[in-house]
């Protein structure tokens, strides 16, 4: 099937696979490795990305759902070569270790922010709940997420 | 002036990439005319292959080649097993299934084909017809006469027996003050569950007959050379690369059967072949972790002193080795006093073969078993004298000292358990929490407050006492133009020692953070290694470091005392110069590295270039300690518990980077508790497991936890000049018993004096109804 889906900025069209999942198609396809894949099963959330601006599970969405859509990916957040609030915050306090999470957690943590500017501790980790990290214990996430709100939000 | 650099909370290098999804993974490598493969897997827990039709799948869509059992008989070896003890058993663990497979998840065929969708497909095509047989998945019905045999030929299914006693239990026969108290803890089976899961690519070059494989490893130096032995290619043409792997916590330390299979199939093919793991993969055949009983007799006085432990441990091993699997549970055994004094001990370990997935090192690997053990004997014993554990703890205590030598034969290099007792006491507002505790008794309400003193044996380790080295390499290379690159054998993968050994380099050499680069995890690139296991990166590999620069830094003094017409030991490194102390001579360190290269004006004899290497081989473990003290409420309505207050202060000796440390104890902490409250691996009767997806196996998320509160103290270690002593490991193993602690002081109202963990709701909400006036005892 033809789809037509704008990432990070560029439409591109692409013909595939009715059941290629948009983890696939991001990373196989538009060769775009910084989304991972963790679980398959959305319980993870490796692999979040913004949909139309919505952070998504895109392990379990099929790429042809995205058709006509703007997907955001970890490699579109930096622009004109400087990180993105939230990247610097997680650099700045230690909010990953094996970087596998990291990408899935920062698009989780771009969600939070877009719909609560100024969140408490206790909403950071509910909105990353559906987000799994097995290195941080999460408390420098947390910490990332305030140095971003710190420093110009999303 | 020189910028101080080691000590200080520096921000990491591995970062910049990761956070903008440019670091590369296993999966994010493609290769040209790379293959998938996928695997089809035993269904059942134990049972006889009587046919495997293969015919489908060899016939789909893009498939290249299906491998069984039958195809790599005596072309590919087994599945290694390094953990050598007297009369261990050993069964034959090929990497294909032959003739039996015995836990679910078996590998019984390998489709390869040109796309991961088709080989999955095709190898839901293979037809394998199984005669059941009965599986036996409980420890102590497989240690029991007719049970079902894993292994037929060995006769039983006992692994091994090992035996540790020490001290003189005559002292305390028939003392009538010693009081024995016996009880059973269960320790059970967890999912290492790294957030990447496994993954390999191995790529044979019929050409040149060199074999390169990228793995998401611990130890890209050893699977090396067991690929090697296994595949019958020659050491010297293969290469392992790890690349970022994202997390491991043990479970990568290993070489697995899909490993050994995708090497085999790219050398038969002569392509690159390209293997990804799948989570309910990873939760039912990546290796698992803990999984033992323990059979406590505890000797004490009315006093609180401990005078005598006794244990027989039953570990589970699962139906085959791993690379570590028996070596375990022996930790567990040598680390059970803890950081008490007790004079007698007297522990069985049991290894015992069952029908379920391989046990082997996850995050402690038998030191939290030991440290839940111990930390629950002294609050068991407390319970019984009615005293506070923290007067349990400070008596039994060595005093403070090194060379500190236990009933056990372990020897502790350095020691103060007091002084991180006290500061968490202080920290947490321990009399204060107390005190609290006393009010909301009187209201019916379940405050605990749990602590846990444990010490850990880390920086593995003497080569003599580990099974393949303890050593590690570390090669620091002046380049021509003064930059400086940094090679180790150890594989860190998350920890950030790209970070703090470019923080070791920096400090000894005076140049700038920036000007070094760090590289690991390439056999081709560093000659030799280890790798990043045991809380050893740093104490290990760091030193390592710091020798190979030391003698770079003397190479260069030479050099420059040469060149500047003084002595060598009258020069210092600073600000990228190497200057007399009284600052009257200098010459840029980048002037020293590029006459080191072009060499006209060397001292005489001197060798050309500057890298050098150095392996470290440690002369003991390091052992770390700490102090940790939980809080936790239980609802008495609902049986949850929820965790209030955490507080940590860690002793992992001199601190090179006080943010990664932070980083490392938190996440230990997660782990741990992760174990106490919400994670198991359960298995059937049959040998099914019912865990077997993240729906059913709780990875504990942002919002279990509070926020932590640490500290630290820094007693060094005389093991290694950095002084350090190790802390990947320290949290896991202290949090867990600190959390069963509380549950339990906020249940011990009741005549609570243990609960198996993990303490999930329904459990609590039953002690608490049996406990209620009405309740059904």
């Amino acid at each position: 099937m033809k789809i037509r889906i704008n990432i990070n900025g560029n439409w591109r069209e692409d013909d595939v696979e009715p059941r290629l999942l948009l983890v696939h198609y991001l990373r196989e396809v538009a060769g775009l490795t910084g989304t991972h894949i963790g679980c398959e099963t959305s319980l993870c959330g490796a692999c979040t990305v913004l949909l139309n601006g919505e952070a998504a599970k895109s392990c379990t969405i099929l790429a042809v759902q995205a058709d006509g859509a703007e997907v955001t990916t970890i490699e579109g957040l930096a622009s004109n070569g400087h990180l993105h609030p939230l990247q610097q915050g997680f650099w700045e306090e230690h909010g990953l270790h094996c970087g596998f999470c990291t990408p899935g957690m920062i698009m989780a943590s771009h969600q939070l922010l877009a719909r609560n500017p100024h969140p408490t501790r206790e909403e950071i980790r509910h909105a990353l709940e559906g987000n799994l990290c097995r290195c941080t214990g999460y408390q420098h996430i947390i910490k990332a997420v305030e140095w971003a709100v710190e420093h110009g939000g999303r | 002036m020189a910028t101080k650099i080691l000590g200080e909370r520096i921000k990491r290098k591995e970062d910049p990439e990761l956070i903008q999804g440019r670091g590369h993974f296993v999966d994010d490598f493609k290769l040209d005319g790379m293959l998938h493969m996928a695997f089809a897997r035993s269904p059942h827990g134990h049972a006889k292959i009587i046919s495997i039709n293969t015919e489908a799948a060899r016939k789909a869509h893009g498939v290249a080649a299906v491998l069984t059992g039958e195809d790599i008989k005596g072309k590919l070896g087994f599945v290694p097993c390094a953990a050598g003890m007297e009369g261990l058993k050993v069964p034959d663990h090929p990497c294909l299934a032959m003739e039996r497979v015995r836990y679910v998840g078996e590998p019984v065929a390998a489709v390869i084909a040109t796309d991961r969708y088709l080989a999955t497909d095709a190898a839901n095509l293979i037809e394998v017809e199984y005669e059941m047989l009965p599986a036996v998945t409980d420890m102590e019905k497989a240690i029991e006469e007719g049970s079902p045999l894993v292994h037929e030929s060995f006769g039983d299914n006992i692994a091994f027996t090992a035996k540790l006693e020490g001290g003189d239990w005559k002292s305390i026969e028939g003392d009538p003050s010693v009081k024995v108290l016996k009880q059973r803890l269960i320790n059970q089976r967890l999912g290492p569950m790294a957030m990447e899961t496994r993954g390999v690519i191995a790529s044979y070059s019929p050409g040149e007959d060199t074999l390169t494989v990228w793995s998401s490893t611990q130890i890209p130096h050893i699977l090396k050379t067991q690929l090697s032995l296994m595949t019958k290619i020659d050491e010297a043409r293969c290469r392992v690369i790890a690349p970022e792997v994202g997390g491991a916590f043990g479970s990568k330390l290993n070489v697995y059967a899909e490993e050994g299979v995708a090497c085999f199939a790219s050398k038969m093919l002569g392509k690159p072949v390209k293997w990804i793991e799948g989570r309910r993969e990873n939760l039912a055949v990546t290796i698992h972790g803990r999984d033992q009983i323990n059979d406590l007799e505890i000797y004490y006085k009315p006093d609180g002193t401990v005078v005598g432990l006794k244990c027989r441990i039953l570990a589970d091993m699962g139906a085959y080795h791993q690379l570590l699997t028996p070596a375990i549970p022996t930790l567990t055994a040598l680390m059970i006093l803890g950081c008490y004094d007790i004079k007698n001990v007297a522990v069985e370990t049991i290894g015992v073969f069952t029908n379920k997935m391989s046990t082997d090192a996850y995050r402690g690997a038998g030191r939290p078993e030991a440290a839940y053990i111990i930390e629950r004997v002294i609050d068991m014993v407390a319970h019984e004298l009615n005293m506070d554990p923290v007067d349990v703890r400070m008596r039994n205590f060595p005093p403070p000292g090194k060379d500190i030598t236990l009933a056990t034969g372990v020897s502790y290099d350095t020691a103060n358990y007091q002084k991180t007792l006290k500061k968490v006491l202080k920290l947490s507002g321990y009399s204060k929490l107390r005190k609290e505790q006393q009010r909301l008794r009187k209201k019916g309400k379940y405050l605990g407050i749990g602590l846990s003193t444990y010490v850990e044996i880390c920086a593995m380790g003497p080569s003599s006492r580990m099974p393949a080295g303890g050593w590690e390499s570390g090669t620091v290379r002046v380049e021509v133009t003064g930059k400086v690159t940094v090679l180790s054998g150890a594989s860190p993968h998350g920890q950030g020692e790209q970070t703090s050994f470019a923080q070791i380099v920096a400090e000894e050499l005076g140049v700038p953070y920036d000007d070094i680069t760090v590289y690991h995890g390439d056999t081709a690139q560093v000659p030799m290694g280890i790798g990043t296991f045991g809380s050893r990166t740093t104490a290990v590999g760091g030193t390592a470091i710091f020798y190979a620069a030391q003698r770079v830094k003397k190479k260069m003094a030479r050099i420059a005392a040469h060149k500047l017409g003084v002595k060598p030991g009258e020069l210092v490194f600073e600000d990228g110069k190497i200057h007399t102390r009284d600052g009257s001579k200098s010459i840029a360190f980048k002037a020293v590295a590029e006459e080191a290269y072009f060499a006209r004006e060397l001292p005489p004899g001197m060798e050309p270039g500057l890298s050098e290497m150095y392996v470290f081989e440690p002369p003991n473990y390091t052992y770390p300690f700490g102090a940790h003290v939980a809080v936790t409420e239980v609802d008495e309505k609902t049986g949850e518990v929820k965790l209030r207050n955490y507080f940590a202060v860690d002793d992992c000796g001199r601190i090179l980077n006080p943010m990664l440390v932070d980083g490392q104890v938190h996440g230990g902490i997660a782990q741990g508790v992760g174990q106490a409250l919400v994670e198991s691996l359960i298995y059937d009767e049959n040998g099914q497991l019912l865990t077997g997806s993240l729906m059913d196996y709780a990875i504990p998320r942002a919002t279990l936890f509070p926020w932590f509160e640490c500290a630290n103290t820094e007693t060094r270690t005389p093991v290694n000049p950095l002084g350090v002593k190790g802390v990947g490991e320290a949290g896991t193993i202290g949090s867990t018993p600190a959390i069963v602690n509380a549950v339990v002081d906020a249940l011990s109202p009741l005549g609570v004096r243990h609960i198996d963990m993990p303490l999930k709701p329904e459990k609590i909400w039953n002690i608490l109804k049996q406990a209620a006036p009405g309740g059904q005892a």
